[in-house]
């Protein structure tokens, strides 16, 4: 088996006596989607900060496609390949759906220190980001502000704004949140199909979408991650029943 | 230089930073309860030395003018509270700085229409004429009694926070705007009270201040400043803070326009050592500002997270 | 008619109302008025610089003053040196308006770097007091630094030449300040057209997600407040021009937030607020001083209506609200 595109190597990071993150250590590998699950305040916020670069690890690394990223910021992780989608839709209000794009294509370019060509006049430009709103089908909203987007559009938004990193790995935060059924559904399948272009780190609490989907599970509670498995082994594990799916069943 | 002209500047420092502390503690309380950044707190300084001084002239009694200074500038506060202040609170800082910009030229602009664009001045009362023998410093008896009114005030104003009802809640209102509402607390009247009690210690620092300095318009922006200055250094919401910043201002900023010149007239000749001391004294307490926001950028004791 | 093509009508009167109003007066023959002019062509470039950093990036700088003042004691310190016939820092003095505009863009960029690089560390309210306190650091070095004046301030005896113009005529100079103008404006539209305009203004809005698509917002918004600083520093030597005379008085915290007023008076992010804002404060200031000498209590007043009522400024009372595509 090929090396893990992302991999954490035990993770801890503590808010005073709190242990948010205890020893974390997880892969993801190329073609998966691995689902991160567990109760509220189990930490999975504090984790995604880690991964991410929001927040800086007591101990422990994060490893992206072989090359430690521990140290590095926010935007350094995005530009070597590191796509987030944001659990609470955070995209750029006043632009449009499709200027939304554009911004993430111009960062993956990585020329952002360009002062004099209207990006408006950026042909190339428009048509990737149009083709990125394409294969969310958000082409026929693409020139509305984000801000006056539906709840359902701006999930969406927010799937194409990350395609358009074309990155080495996704991380996804709740992409599920307030879908519906049918919006959730659609989701499921497009994920499916994601995952064949860089794998899924997927943190969702919507258990039916993350039995069908996931191709392994880990089980965070208490900052500790208790059990990683296929979606039966996570099923058939007594300290996953006890600790999570005992208190809140989901199939 | 001797010991008693240093230790004499070292009081002086003390009583400059009691005074920026009175200013301090309403614009830090103003900031960390409703959030409010209040440039026109310089203004309410400014009238209540204004006051003061009017009063005091017309009746002969210091005391009268000390206190028509504290209630003219508390009322004006309440009445920009309600009129103007409050409709800022859900505004971003950008909007807050014009506002109260605008009320410093409203306010400036008005005092100097009621008491013309002269300067007033204002006598020592007579209990705290002449000087005090200090050890081995003669030391200003007006001086010395501010010291004692800023720790005085200090006390006061640390008791009513954390021993009133007022106090528990001004500190619920830092921490949690909805909980105390909900908790049937009337937020809206609270603002305004909290606003109040800020604008009357800017007053009370203005009045004492306007006898050993001239009372006129403009007088309060300088002090502002540097009250800004003391928050952030403090931390702002945080009345030790302010405390602490008040008191490093004062005694840096003094002893530095007193020690730098004479420090650099060992190695220049003394005409230049006067322009370069002075020059570097002058932007000490911002040079220090920068420092710490560098090293602590929220400041000394940060009172939110 | 639309929003925006109701602002590029607005933008075009604007520009030509600034043209038309003093060439009258040139034909009139009435200088004041070209000064007037001129002097709002150049607190209009003050304040396109500013609204790089305040109307695109959202750092609300309240110490613009210090470039001001900085390009201010550029012009003056070069036509002293020029004057005596003294050399500075090895170099001899200039009464060439091009190279002093280019030193004082350098200088007031650098120290824009230095402040800058410190200032954005902090966010909030810090950022407002800590651009405050480096202006008060400057403004108090020129007050008490006895080299060039101090309190009492530097005059320019012979004001610095421009090639192929007499800029002892109002005339020529208002020509220099509103070609000038004209560039600074256009400067700003590409900025916010182009590639870095975008970023600047997404982190504006939403600094998580830019860095979160790769996009530092330190770097960006580390440039745009250098650029501001540059042009705000321009301007700040052709104000010493015009008036003749630089003083500390520049880089009072007043005129950092006079600066702000006139953007607001203007409309945020606009790309004609500034010339706009400038001129409603210069009339303002011409007009009702005239009236009254407590004319700063009614532009107080209006600026608090403006800011309670009407937060799009001129612009955005005429155009309406900002459309970004």
């Amino acid at each position: 088996m090929d090396d893990p595109v992302l991999e954490l190597r035990g993770l801890c990071r503590n808010f005073g006596a709190l242990k948010a993150t205890d020893n974390v250590s997880l892969t993801l590998r190329r073609g998966e989607i691995h689902a991160l699950i567990g109760p509220n305040g189990a930490g999975k916020t504090t984790l995604m900060g880690l991964i991410s670069g929001r927040i800086a690890p007591e101990a422990g690394s994060v490893w992206l496609a072989g090359q430690n990223i521990t140290g590095l910021s926010v935007a350094q992780r995005a530009r070597l390949g590191l796509a987030r989608s944001f659990q609470v839709s955070s995209l750029i209000p006043e632009y449009s759906a499709l200027r939304n794009v554009m911004l993430a294509l111009q960062a993956k370019q990585g020329h952002s220190y360009r002062f004099l060509r209207p990006v408006a006049l950026d042909r190339g430009l428009q048509s990737a980001a149009r083709d990125m709103l394409a294969r969310v089908g958000l082409v026929p909203r693409a020139s509305v502000a984000a801000a006056f987007l539906s709840h359902g559009e701006r999930r969406l938004l927010e799937i194409a704004v990350a395609l358009a990193l074309n990155p080495q790995c996704f991380l996804l935060d709740e992409p599920m949140a307030g879908l519906g059924a049918e919006g959730t559904a659609r989701l499921v399948t497009f994920l499916q199909e994601l995952k064949q272009q860089a794998p899924i780190l997927l943190v969702e609490h919507d258990m039916d979408a993350v039995f069908r989907l996931a191709d392994r599970i880990s089980v965070l509670v208490y900052g500790c991650v208790i059990a990683t498995g296929t979606v039966a082994e996570i099923r058939a594990n007594p300290a996953v029943r006890a600790a999570y799916l005992g208190e809140e069943p989901a199939t | 230089m001797t010991l008693a002209l240093v230790l004499e500047q070292l009081l002086n420092g003390v009583q400059f930073g009691l005074m920026l502390f009175l200013m301090s503690a309403g614009l830090t309380l103003v900031f960390g309860v409703m959030g409010l950044i209040n440039l026109a707190h310089g203004s309410l300084y400014m009238i209540g030395a204004f006051l003061c001084a009017a009063v005091a002239g017309a009746t002969g009694n210091f005391w009268l003018g000390l206190l028509a200074g504290i209630a003219a500038a508390a009322a004006a506060g309440a009445l920009i509270e309600v009129v103007v202040i409050r409709r800022l609170y859900d505004r971003d800082h950008l909007d807050q700085v014009l506002a109260t910009f605008a009320l410093i030229l409203i306010l400036s602009e008005g005092v100097r229409m009621i008491f013309g664009p002269f300067p007033l001045y204002l006598n020592v009362p007579d209990l705290f004429r002449g000087t005090v023998r200090l050890g081995i410093v003669d030391y200003s008896l007006y001086r010395l009694a501010l010291i004692g009114f800023g720790l005085a005030v200090a006390l006061g104003l640390w008791l009513l926070i954390a021993k009133t009802r007022l106090g528990i809640r001004i500190r619920a209102g830092e921490s949690d705007r909805e909980m105390i509402a909900a908790l049937g607390v009337n937020i809206r009247a609270l603002y305004t009270v909290v606003f109040a009690l800020g604008a009357a210690l800017a007053g009370l620092a203005g009045a004492l201040v306007g006898a050993i300095q001239s009372v006129q318009v403009g007088m309060g922006e300088p002090v502002l400043i540097l009250a800004f200055v003391v928050i952030v250094i403090g931390g702002i919401g945080s009345i030790k803070g302010a405390m602490v910043g008040a008191l490093l201002v004062g005694v840096i900023d003094t002893m530095g326009r007193f020690l730098l010149p004479r420090a650099f007239a060992l190695f220049l000749d003394t005409s230049q050592a006067m322009g370069v001391g002075a020059a570097l004294a002058s932007m000490l307490i911002y040079l220090l500002m920068a420092l710490i926001l560098i090293f602590r950028p929220k400041g000394l004791f940060p009172a939110h997270g | 008619m639309d929003s925006a093509r109701r602002e590029w009508l607005l933008n075009s009167a604007l520009a030509l109302a600034l043209f038309v109003v003093p060439l009258w007066a040139w034909i009139a023959g009435e200088p004041f008025i070209i000064t007037l002019a001129t002097r709002v062509a150049i607190l209009a470039i003050a304040a396109v610089g500013l609204n790089i950093a305040l109307g695109l990036g959202g750092m609300v700088s309240f110490g613009h003053a210090l470039y001001l003042g900085i390009g201010g004691y550029v012009a003056g310190i070069a036509a002293h040196h020029a004057f005596n016939g003294t050399p500075v820092l090895g170099l001899p003095g200039t009464n060439q308006m091009l190279p002093v505009w280019a030193i004082a863009m350098l200088v007031s960029g650098g120290v824009a770097a230095v402040v800058g690089a410190l200032s954005l560390r902090t966010s909030g309210i810090f950022f407002i007091m800590i651009t405050l306190a480096f202006a008060q650091m400057g403004f108090f070095f020129a007050l008490s630094w006895p080299a060039y004046g101090g309190e009492d301030g530097l005059p320019i005896f012979m004001r610095n030449q421009f090639p192929g113009m007499n800029t002892n005529r109002p005339w020529d100079l208002f020509l220099i300040a509103y070609a000038v103008l004209m560039a600074a404006l256009l400067v700003f539209a590409l900025l916010r057209a182009a590639r870095f305009g975008a970023a600047l203004m997404a982190i504006r809005q939403n600094p998580d997600r830019a860095a979160a698509v790769g996009i530092s917002p330190f770097g960006i918004r580390l440039t745009a407040f250098i650029l501001s600083g540059m042009i705000t520093g321009l301007a700040g030597a052709m104000m010493a021009d015009l008036t003749r005379f630089v003083s500390p008085a520049m880089m009072a915290w007043t005129m950092s937030g006079e600066l702000i007023v006139i953007i607001i008076l203007g409309g945020v992010g606009r790309l004609f607020g500034p010339v706009a804002g400038a001129a409603i404060l210069v009339g303002f200031e011409v007009f009702f001083g005239g009236v009254t000498e407590h004319w700063k209590l009614w532009l107080g007043l209006v600026l608090l209506a403006v800011v309670l009522f009407a937060r799009g400024g001129l612009i955005g009372l005429i155009a309406g609200r900002a459309r970004h595509g």
